[in-house]
């Protein structure tokens, strides 16, 4: 033990002369090039992977069908993954704003991630374009935040206000704990007692740990007419699996929500207990207008799977950056970018959008839509549109 | 068997500072000047280092093996953030002090249920810590902020004076500095006759408690003090991310100190710093090679690393600096690494 002192304490020199060797050639700066780089940070890996894996496949479509030049400038995009860590996102923001001199930062797959970025995106003057996370105080941090993704208040007042007015009066809640989820259940909470509806049983899910089966039985028992729930996108399947097991699915109980529990990626291996399951969402890959066929038929051609709402926020959000540098004229600087950006109007696959120049939020029509079969596959239909729904889930000044 | 008076002479030896340790410090100051725009990584490994430096402690010097370290630096890290937050302690420096001494006591605590088993047993204690503290600070959201983390940590001024910047400079410097302050105390902590006698346990407890030594108490001391170090380590991340969440309990945190001793190696000290910098800089690497599945790299290389044995691994490292050397001092001075290194 002692006499390998000496040598180990001499292996350790060596090695942290080895060490620095490799962090220079790993840590060489990169070289400044006469193009707009675009920062996309998501989680690649871990629970959120498959917002990471949406977005950045849309991304790599719509550049495929829109060329990756724009007003002159060529558009280069570098993915990082923060598996939904926010110390990964801040790191990550940091790195890519200082060091590899990105002109906008993009993505963000949780509400934490684009929180923590936030505070980047306004010393350094870099637009952030939010393209998942949806708790409505996000565009409030900084001014340079852009969303187009969603927020919880905007399809969650929609789904009360419906309840209300289709006769459903108790209603038991199961939403994930964490501010998506506690934004989702308040305002639904908000406009279903004001309506006149009662909230019979409250439950809050751990977000990391998604078994639903105890959580289910106590719905079960509180005999609501229906249930609210929320979780992200990526554990609907779960819900769902759960939710027929457990046989809520013969009880009467019907699922409202936002639309989160219903998502397309996962919708069609969901089975037949999931028909009838009533959600109000922004976007869904049955939507009947023919940019949105063409663009599920271009994404099912490129990555072998339905687009979900994930995937048409990257979409749109790429675009919102392509519009924005065109609108500039190939200029950079974070605020014209963003002033650029600020009430800018288009037709989305999921339907017309804009971007609040108010709140630099996005602007949207939410769908009421039933889970129904066609040609053999699940899909959601939607049967009533609430038009340019705004986000009330703001401060009120 | 040598003499009692040869084995404090031998131990003195070993406790003066070699060369090589010097120089290590010297490079590792000579980083920060050379990348100056890596700073938030370089903070990382710094802590991720500090962290592993704690479970070698006990891992290398007392044989404790813990699956859940991330307890004591999740203790840290919220107790710090929660400190900041309501303005209880604004100094950095006195509430990482304190933020540390609350890890103290919960390692304190908990130190008796671990040192009743061995190493199975431990195993699952320590996890079972680890996981119990994670669902608490998910029960207690309300003071936690459960998933969402704590939000709007606003870090005062070191001392008054420095104040975090964003590009991480102060605090990488703060980091190294205490990083470089708990190193000095665990390398005087371990060349002392406490630190000896630890080494005696690892090897043989029923012997050492033969000969005289309380095994118990010092196993409760220097796990205590393992504590105290990762308590240190989690502050830190909280107060250079200005960020505290669920994750800091988590298992892959306490997995992956396991990973930066397997690639760094135990019981010299230098294994943890030198482990955190190999895997941070492989994480990195392979990270921004394929965003998607860096993950199994990472795999594959620790795969490598185990089957090729960190000796031969350590020769090939070193073959260019003894080149090196070679040039400079002649065929006596290389860096050699011996075959019986195994901690």
């Amino acid at each position: 033990m002692f006499v390998s002192k000496k040598l180990l304490s001499r292996t350790a020199a060596g090695m942290a002369a080895a060490g620095v060797l490799a962090l220079a050639a790993a840590l060489s700066p990169a070289s400044a090039q006469e193009s707009v780089k675009i920062g996309l940070i998501l989680p690649m890996t871990g629970g959120q992977a498959s917002t990471g894996k949406q977005i950045d496949n849309a991304i790599k479509l719509y550049m495929q069908q829109h060329g990756d030049t724009v007003a002159g400038k060529k558009i280069e995009v570098i993915l990082k993954d923060d598996a939904a860590l926010p110390d990964n996102t801040k790191r990550l923001a940091q790195e890519l704003i200082v060091n590899d001199k990105v002109n906008v930062i993009a993505g963000f797959g949780v509400t934490p991630a684009a929180l923590a970025a936030a505070p980047l995106a306004t010393q350094g003057k870099i637009p952030e374009v939010v393209m998942a996370a949806g708790t409505s105080i996000i565009t409030e941090r900084s001014p340079y935040i852009v969303r187009t993704s969603f927020t919880l208040a905007q399809s969650s007042t929609i789904i009360a206000d419906w309840a209300v007015k289709n006769g459903i009066k108790k209603v038991a809640t199961l939403t994930s704990d964490y501010a998506p989820g506690n934004d989702a259940l308040n305002f639904f909470k908000e406009h279903f007692t004001a309506g006149g509806g009662e909230i019979v049983e409250e439950v809050k899910v751990p977000l990391a740990n998604p078994d639903f089966a105890p959580f289910l039985q106590r719905m079960k028992d509180a005999k609501p007419d229906a249930m609210f729930v929320f979780v992200p996108a990526g554990q609907g399947g779960n819900f769902m699996k759960q939710y027929a097991e457990r046989g809520l699915d013969k009880s009467g109980i019907k699922v409202i929500g936002p639309g989160d529990v219903t998502d397309d990626d996962l919708l069609n291996n969901m089975g037949d207990a999931v028909l009838g399951t009533v959600t109000a969402h922004i976007y869904s890959a049955a939507h009947p207008s023919a940019m949105n066929k063409e663009f599920v038929a271009a994404y099912k051609k490129a990555f072998g799977s339905r687009p979900g709402f994930m995937a048409v926020s990257g979409y749109d959000g790429i675009n919102l950056i392509y519009e924005a540098l065109k609108k500039t004229g190939g200029k950079t600087e974070g605020d014209a970018l963003v002033e650029a950006m600020k009430g800018m109007k288009w037709e989305s696959p999921r339907g017309p959008i804009s971007i609040d120049p108010e709140t630099r939020d996005i602007v949207q029509n939410v769908y009421i839509r039933k889970v129904e079969k066609a040609d053999g596959e699940l899909y959601n239909v939607e049967f009533q549109t609430f038009e340019a729904v705004k986000d009330s889930g703001k401060t009120k000044k | 068997m040598s003499a009692p008076s040869d084995v404090g002479q031998v131990a003195r030896l070993h406790a003066r500072w070699h060369w090589s340790e010097i120089a290590f410090w010297i490079l590792t100051i000579a980083c920060a000047f050379l990348f100056p725009s890596r700073f938030l990584i370089m903070t990382d490994i710094v802590r991720l280092a500090l962290f592993a430096l704690s479970l070698d402690l006990i891992l290398g010097y007392a044989g404790i093996v813990s699956l859940g370290h991330a307890a004591f630096f999740g203790v840290g890290a919220y107790c710090a953030g929660l400190l900041s937050l309501h303005g209880i302690i604004n100094e950095p420096v006195i509430a990482l002090i304190v933020a540390g001494l609350a890890a103290t006591l919960i390692g304190f605590l908990t130190s008796f249920l671990v040192i009743r088993g061995v190493d199975l047993t431990r195993l699952m204690v320590t996890l079972g810590i680890a996981l119990l503290l994670e669902a608490l600070a998910e029960r207690f959201s309300n003071i936690t902020g459960g998933t969402d983390g704590l939000q709007g940590i606003e870090m005062q001024p070191i001392l008054g004076v420095f104040a975090f910047d964003m590009f991480g400079k102060v605090g990488f410097f703060y980091s190294l500095a205490v990083l470089f302050a708990l190193f000095l105390l665990a390398r005087r902590i371990v060349h002392s006759p406490f630190g000896l006698s630890l080494r005696a346990i690892k090897n043989n407890p029923l012997r050492a408690a033969a000969i005289g030594v309380p095994v118990n108490r010092r196993l409760i001391a220097v796990y205590t003090l393992a504590a105290f170090y990762a308590g240190i380590a989690g502050a830190l991340f909280t107060q250079t991310t200005a960020l505290a969440s669920l994750d800091v309990f988590s298992f892959e945190r306490s997995a992956d100190l396991m990973l930066v001793l397997v690639i760094g190696g135990t019981g010299y000290l230098y294994g943890g710093l030198i482990g955190a910098v190999v895997f941070k800089m492989l994480q990195e690497f392979f990270s921004s090679l394929t965003p998607q599945y860096w993950q199994f790299w990472i795999g594959l290389v620790l795969v490598v690393i185990v089957l090729l044995g960190r000796d031969r691994l350590h020769r090939w490292a070193l073959w260019l600096p003894n080149l090196i050397v070679k040039q400079f001092g002649g065929a006596k001075s290389v860096v050699a690494v011996s075959e019986s290194d195994a901690p």
